[in-house]
């Protein structure tokens, strides 16, 4: 009997545990954005000193606004995620319906050929392929950025697997009504495979607000370059800014994306697993 | 077959082509021929104004051997991936573990350690680099106040590739969580209660039942994980330089120097064909490993 009494509070005790090291965690976690968002709102001298009584100030996001064009670089960053989401939906969803419901010539080959791009992603080939957009006259474009990025083999895969599982039953009943292949894709592949368009086009714009090592290479002015590029520049270290001033260039460079994830934390969170697992 | 089936099966073949067209073309022309470019150049010299670009067969590869500067590179990337990806999927397995049960503010909880995967890598950067900064940095700080001597974190040999994993963990713990989630989700409730009633702790029924059934989910993560470990240098540009003294060097970073920098685009193609050798090999792992998890089901 004592056994039997003691199981159950031994159990909550263990809970309590778990509870605390989930909290203890997750506290550690947050802390360095904490911090960030510490020094940017508050005056240069309270950077490391945590008194509760510190006031309050929104200088330091003026000044960073102020030595650096941050609006044109949102500008541009904003420019360019959707103009390559727009780009990798059209191209990725023709390509995907071809791989899905046509048999041609070398599909199954140009199917591998496709998805070698999981593996070699443009970034490691920045050395060619900023030979090809010289070439082309696209250095220094926001187009030359997103162009490598346009056909995705991750956004292929995606939506041929979204495809393929779209029942055929639906697709004759459509034919009947005397659609062709236009309006079977517009009218009943599309729009099943919504979810997986969102889950593409979260983790699309998310990589892409967040890229940087391709950006750097391609872009050489203002009205160019994106956040990211912008930031580090900004940030440097010889450049001598004022640490509270980079913490509010950081959290200006983040914001768009941070409040939209904590706004749509399921969505981005499903779409992670959604596209990781497929 | 009458001629009519015949004609819209070679119609079949061509819109197939058709719609597959644009997406050929610029995946053909950024990922495939500059994979095929970056092996032809790697065999030939680095050209100037007197003495032009010629063949050299492995003459650049030869040079590549005998650089210092490559193997040290090179075994950082090890040393990196070694550092950060064991331990990043214990910590998300962890994560993943004490959210997946009802506990108060579960939805803080895994909001807080998701969250740094969807801040740029720069940004994490800038945010750290005041953690590791000498003496007014937060870390020097917090250790004066206890009597401890700081250190420059990022200024030693010793401590550099150190400082980059500790953040990346940070970075990238969270990610990793949701795939341990997404498997969690999917095991039965009833394995535990029938663990419980056999009297098994929860210990043994993590090491026995949860851990084997996640094998999958984990070596999943972990190819992607090394695949990363090889794409991911943003944060050099900010925090060292591959500094000091090469000491938190990458290769990606170094193909960065060598074309970008030291202006040697053959050097910088042979060593990209190093790295895209690696990822080929991590890609074939991924395919026969995938290709043994559909028959283990």
């Amino acid at each position: 009997m004592s056994v039997a009494a003691l199981f159950p509070s031994r159990l909550r005790f263990g809970d309590w545990l778990e509870t605390t090291a989930a909290w203890l965690l997750a506290l550690l976690w947050i802390a360095p954005l904490a911090y960030a968002f510490w020094a940017a709102f508050h005056p240069s001298e309270y950077s490391t000193r945590f008194d509760l009584t510190a006031p309050l100030t929104l200088t330091n996001f003026t000044d960073a606004l102020s030595q650096a064009p941050f609006a044109r670089y949102m500008v541009n960053t904003f420019l360019l995620v959707t103009m390559l989401l727009a780009a990798q939906f059209i191209l990725c969803t023709l390509a995907a319906f071809a791989f899905a419901r046509f048999e041609f010539w070398g599909r199954d080959a140009a199917f591998a050929l496709v998805l070698v791009q999981l593996m070699i992603t443009p970034e490691i080939l920045i050395v060619e392929n900023y030979a090809t957009l010289a070439g082309v006259g696209l250095i220094d474009t926001i187009l030359g950025i997103g162009l490598p990025y346009m056909a995705s083999a991750f956004g292929i895969f995606l939506l041929r697997q979204a495809f393929k599982t779209t029942p055929r039953e639906l697709e004759e009943a459509a034919r009947v009504e005397g659609c062709g292949w236009f309006g079977v894709l517009w009218r009943i592949y599309i729009p099943i495979a919504k979810p997986t368009y969102l889950a593409y086009g979260l983790v699309s714009v998310s990589h892409h607000w967040n890229n940087f090592l391709w950006p750097l290479v391609v872009t050489n002015s203002v009205e160019t370059r994106p956040l990211t590029v912008g930031l580090a520049i900004f940030g440097a270290p010889e450049s001598g800014v004022d640490w509270s001033i980079i913490s509010a260039a950081t959290l200006l460079s983040v914001s768009p994306l941070l409040i939209a994830f904590l706004l749509f934390q399921r969505q981005f969170i499903q779409s992670f697993m959604h596209a990781g697992i497929k | 077959m009458r001629p009519d089936s015949v004609r819209a099966n070679t119609l079949h073949h061509v819109y197939g082509w058709l719609l597959l067209m644009p997406a050929a073309i610029l995946l053909i022309a950024f990922t495939h021929y500059p994979t095929v470019a970056t092996l032809i150049n790697s065999l030939f010299s680095k050209g100037n104004i007197v003495r032009p670009s010629r063949f050299i067969g492995l003459g650049n590869y030869e040079a590549m051997l005998d650089d210092p500067i490559f193997w040290k590179a090179f075994g950082n990337n090890i040393w990196f991936a070694a550092g950060t990806i064991p331990t990043s999927m214990i910590l998300a397995i962890a994560m993943a573990l004490l959210v997946n049960r009802a506990l108060p503010g579960r939805g803080f909880l895994r909001m807080a350690y998701f969250t740094p995967t969807i801040l740029p890598m720069i940004a994490v950067a800038n945010i750290w680099l005041f953690f590791y900064t000498p003496e007014i940095g937060l870390i020097d700080q917090i250790l004066e106040t206890v009597g401890l001597q700081g250190k420059n974190w990022l200024g030693d040999p010793d401590t550099v590739l150190g400082a980059l994993i500790v953040m990346t963990i940070w970075k990238e713990a969270g990610f990793f969580m949701i795939f341990y989630l997404a498997a969690l989700q999917n095991i039965s409730p009833e394995l535990n209660d029938a663990a419980r009633l056999e009297g098994a702790s929860r210990w043994t029924y993590f090491r026995r039942v949860l851990f084997p059934l996640l094998m999958p989910t984990t070596l999943f993560v972990a190819i992607n994980a090394l695949l990363n470990s090889f794409k991911l240098v943003d944060h050099l540009f900010i925090l060292t330089k591959g500094g000091p003294d090469n000491a938190s060097n990458l290769l990606l970073y170094y193909i960065f120097e060598s074309a970008f920098s030291f202006l040697d685009a053959t050097y910088a193609a042979t060593l990209t064909m190093v790295l895209l050798a690696l990822l080929a090999i991590l890609a074939i792992g991924q395919f026969v490993i995938l290709d043994k998890r559909i028959h283990y089901r």
